[in-house]
């Protein structure tokens, strides 16, 4: 005797699972290709500095649930994704140990002081990469070639420095590994500090120097897309940076084209697609309404820029989305839609 | 004026609260300018702290003593004019101890005048009580300042040039974190003691 049953259910009819954990994991796999890469361009180094960074920030997070009495909060995967993001934004040849201190800043200034996920007000990886770029200037804008030779069996010289000692000097061992000519100098500081543009395909492929996981503009762009397609990231987000990046920089190209870069360059060089696409778009750092998104996307497009072309640093995306993490409260006051039947404002 | 007679008893209390329970620094978060301006080394740290204990317990014993002179209208012009007494002999002093730490310190030391904690104590404590009471409480308050701004040099100094009251501790290749020496350093390692000892409370609370 079998009976049908109909399930009887209000709504919301919610057929996925979309908790945090599923979300953030689906983050994970969308970085997954772009650490292959890395680990593929920079050999053995990027590997070690991912692993590092990873432990470093799962290790803080359970250290400060243990000091505050409360549950593990290491299955949520946000600390992974902090960690290996904070990885992508390092240079290869990063000292271990100065990588250890970026993840346990991020995670300790960034998150845990604030409440853990859901109410850190910054990008922990970014706050974590932020700390470092203070305390260690040189060793943060020291580059490694990249497909150098032996890179599957032999790490940076730099990688595996003493803990607390200075980084050995790298230019020696640049001299004998690098292929032709090797500078040490990324797209970014060869445009600003010699005048020396890099041909934009190398710069969608990522054939050229720089942090671990943001020389590939193609491989990023492609990973964002498996999320927004999954809709689990703000596509608008990325794309309003894009605009106020191609607008200011486009103003500044048709000023003067001998002194300022032209947009394509600008929109693919540097940390701009990683920054963009993965950090940028963090649900807890960004603005919740359509408007405040616009704002928001231009605010960070147009700080880049202006730190780039002006600045004394030749990146400026880390910059310019924490300083747009730091307006997102205010932007969100700003653009609260009016209610349905509430009276206009007399202007 | 307090209703309320105060008590006489010196206790052991009196000079350890101002070193732990009602700390200046970590429990009360008074005097935040010298706490983050002028902790980059131990030396620095040790040589304020002194001063302001110095100036803190001096000015305790005056006010202190002419407590029942001074009019309650003008009361707080009157304590500023012997603060500022105490801190011009100790500006001169440590100049002419060490013209390098005088420099180092800079204005701060002529700012210990307005220097909540010293204005604190001779309003709450040396106005009502009588003068060895109050020095032995300001002495309190005046170490466990002290104290509390070696924790912070000690860090800042170790982490931010790899020595302790000038002396190297590690080989010359250690890699300073240069931002322990800069204002953030100030607010990081300060953070980091309050985060500690507000963890020592709530564990001692629970357990």
């Amino acid at each position: 005797m079998s009976k049908k049953h109909i399930v009887l259910h209000t709504a919301p009819h919610v057929k996925k699972p979309q908790d945090v954990p599923t979300i953030m994991r689906n983050v994970v796999y969308a970085l997954l290709p772009i650490v292959a890469f890395a680990v593929y361009q920079f050999g053995i180094s990027v590997l070690a500095l991912v692993i590092v960074t990873t432990l470093a920030c799962l290790g803080t997070e359970r250290f400060f649930n243990w000091m505050g009495n409360k549950p593990s909060s290491l299955s949520d995967w946000s600390s992974t994704i902090s960690g290996i993001l904070l990885a992508l934004t390092l240079p290869p040849g990063f000292p271990l140990w100065m990588a250890a201190v970026a993840g346990i800043a991020g995670i300790a200034i960034g998150k845990a002081v604030f409440g853990g996920i859901g109410y850190n007000v910054f990008n922990p990886a970014l706050v974590g990469r932020a700390f470092v770029q203070a305390a260690f200037p040189v060793a943060i804008t020291t580059w490694t070639p990249a497909f150098f030779t032996g890179r599957f069996s032999e790490f940076v010289p730099s990688s595996l420095t003493a803990p607390f000692m200075m980084p050995p000097e790298t230019a020696e061992w640049v001299k004998q590994v690098a292929v032709d000519g090797f500078t040490g100098a990324t797209p970014l500081s060869l445009h600003k500090f010699q005048h020396i543009s890099t041909a934009p395909f190398d710069l969608y492929t990522g054939m050229v120097a720089g942090s671990a996981g943001e020389t590939s503009a193609l491989l990023i762009l492609v990973c964002g897309l498996y999320l927004v397609i999954r809709k689990m990231m703000n596509w608008q987000i990325p794309a309003w940076i894009f605009v106020g990046v191609v607008a200011t920089s486009g103003v500044l190209y048709l000023i003067n084209p001998e002194k300022f870069a032209d947009p394509v360059f600008m929109l693919f060089s540097g940390g701009l697609m990683l920054g963009a696409m993965f950090m940028a778009s963090d649900m807890v750092g960004s603005p919740l309404t359509p408007k405040g998104v616009m704002i928001y996307g231009l605010l960070i497009g147009f700080l880049t820029v202006l730190i780039r072309q002006f600045g004394s640093l030749s990146e400026g995306i880390m910059y310019a989305i924490l300083l747009g993490n730091a307006m997102t409260p205010l932007i969100d006051t700003w653009t609260q839609p009016r209610l349905f039947g509430a009276r206009r404002k007399s202007a | 004026m307090s209703l309320i007679k105060q008590d006489d008893r010196i206790t052991v209390d009196t000079f350890l609260e101002g070193i732990w329970r009602e700390n200046p620094v970590f429990v009360m978060m008074l005097g935040m300018c010298p706490v983050l301006a002028v902790t980059n080394s131990a030396i620095n740290a040790l040589a304020m702290g002194l001063a302001t204990a110095f100036v803190l317990v001096a000015s305790s014993l005056l006010v202190s003593l002419f407590r029942n002179l001074i009019p309650s209208e003008v009361r707080i012009a009157t304590y500023i004019v012997i603060i500022s007494t105490f801190v011009t002999i100790v500006d001169y002093t440590m100049q002419a101890l060490s013209q390098e730490v005088y420099n180092a310190l800079g204005a701060f030391i002529q700012l210990i005048v307005v220097n909540c904690i010293i204005l604190g104590r001779a309003e709450a404590c040396a106005s009502r009580n009588k003068p060895l009471k109050s020095m032995v409480n300001a002495a309190g308050m005046g170490l466990g300042f002290t104290l509390a701004l070696l924790c912070l040099g000690v860090v800042r100094e170790i982490l931010g040039s790899g020595s302790l009251f000038g002396l190297p501790l590690f080989s010359e290749q250690f890699q300073p974190w240069v931002v322990m020496v800069l204002p953030p350093g100030g607010f990081l390692v300060l953070g980091g003691w309050l985060l500690f000892f507000e963890w020592l409370k709530t564990r001692k609370q629970y357990a």
